[in-house]
């Protein structure tokens, strides 16, 4: 981007530059999040329908792989990536129809979205293994 | 209206009319995705067990098999939207830009066609 002639030009403060804030947490944790599952989640996805038109044998394979240690890390990271990014999703709608913008309304909802999206993952897991 | 500098030029001249399109796509795919990925998870919780036999004759059900297919359209749907966000807050080159981008709709559609597929032949009695 800095080419001749634009060198000296004022900058746009970064991230470095503002004091943080859990506003800011919650909008980069949507980005990671999201395009954390556009690349293992959906790759994980077209294993998993991949395996099951493919067949007993290579749902076997897809099994074992995912209930080794590193195989629950992926899953559990997933539907973590996913809870997170959709309660951070539902605070963007709210925002997108003009509400929450007020400085206490947002710190709050910026904080309980991270921590909600935490507890649905708790909650789905607990339920899938202990039933 | 001006014609010194590039906002004067545009000033007075209304919206472009197709702008808000990448945005409002997020937004209906963002619903998409709400709806479908939440059935998936329900039904995983609701299925008696994760093996073959139970996912299979699960997924080759009318309503399950339309909700997949609605899934991988509406997931790499909104991954198409997002990744390209990131590329183009990320990849300032030109030429890098242009091949990232083409890349990515390419995987988006590869991805859908064969989530699509993979479903379709399950729904349809494969095995």
């Amino acid at each position: 981007m800095a080419k001749d002639g634009t060198r000296n030009r004022p900058l746009s403060p970064h991230l470095q530059i503002w004091r943080w804030g859990p506003h800011m947490f919650v909008s980069i944790l949507h980005r990671v999040t999201g395009d954390g599952m556009a690349f293992a989640g959906l790759g994980v996805l077209l294993w998993w329908l991949g395996a099951l038109a493919g067949g007993p044998a290579s749902y076997e394979t897809f099994s074992k792989v995912m209930t080794t240690p590193i195989g629950y890390i992926v899953l559990v990271g997933i539907s973590w990536a996913f809870f997170t990014h959709m309660m951070s999703g539902l605070r963007h709608f709210v925002l997108d129809v003009g509400g929450g913008f007020e400085l206490k309304t947002n710190k709050t909802w910026s904080i309980v979205c991270p921590i909600l999206g935490v507890l649905a993952t708790v909650a789905f897991w607990a339920i899938l293994l202990l039933r | 209206m001006g014609n010194g500098t590039s906002i004067g030029r545009v000033r007075g001249l209304g919206s472009a009319k197709t702008g808000v399109h990448h945005w409002l796509m997020q937004r209906f795919t963002a619903i998409g995705n709400l709806l479908s990925v939440l059935f998936l998870a329900v039904s995983i919780l609701l299925l008696p067990d994760l093996t073959y036999a139970s996912v299979a004759e699960w997924m080759a059900r009318p309503v399950p098999a339309v909700m997949m297919i609605l899934l991988v359209v509406t997931t790499f749907w909104h991954a198409r939207i997002g990744l390209q966000v990131l590329v183009e807050d990320y990849v300032h080159d030109h030429a890098n830009k242009f091949a990232c981008i083409a890349a990515l709709n390419l995987a988006a559609c590869g991805g859908i066609a064969f989530g699509a597929f993979c479903v379709i032949r399950l729904a349809l009695g494969a095995h």
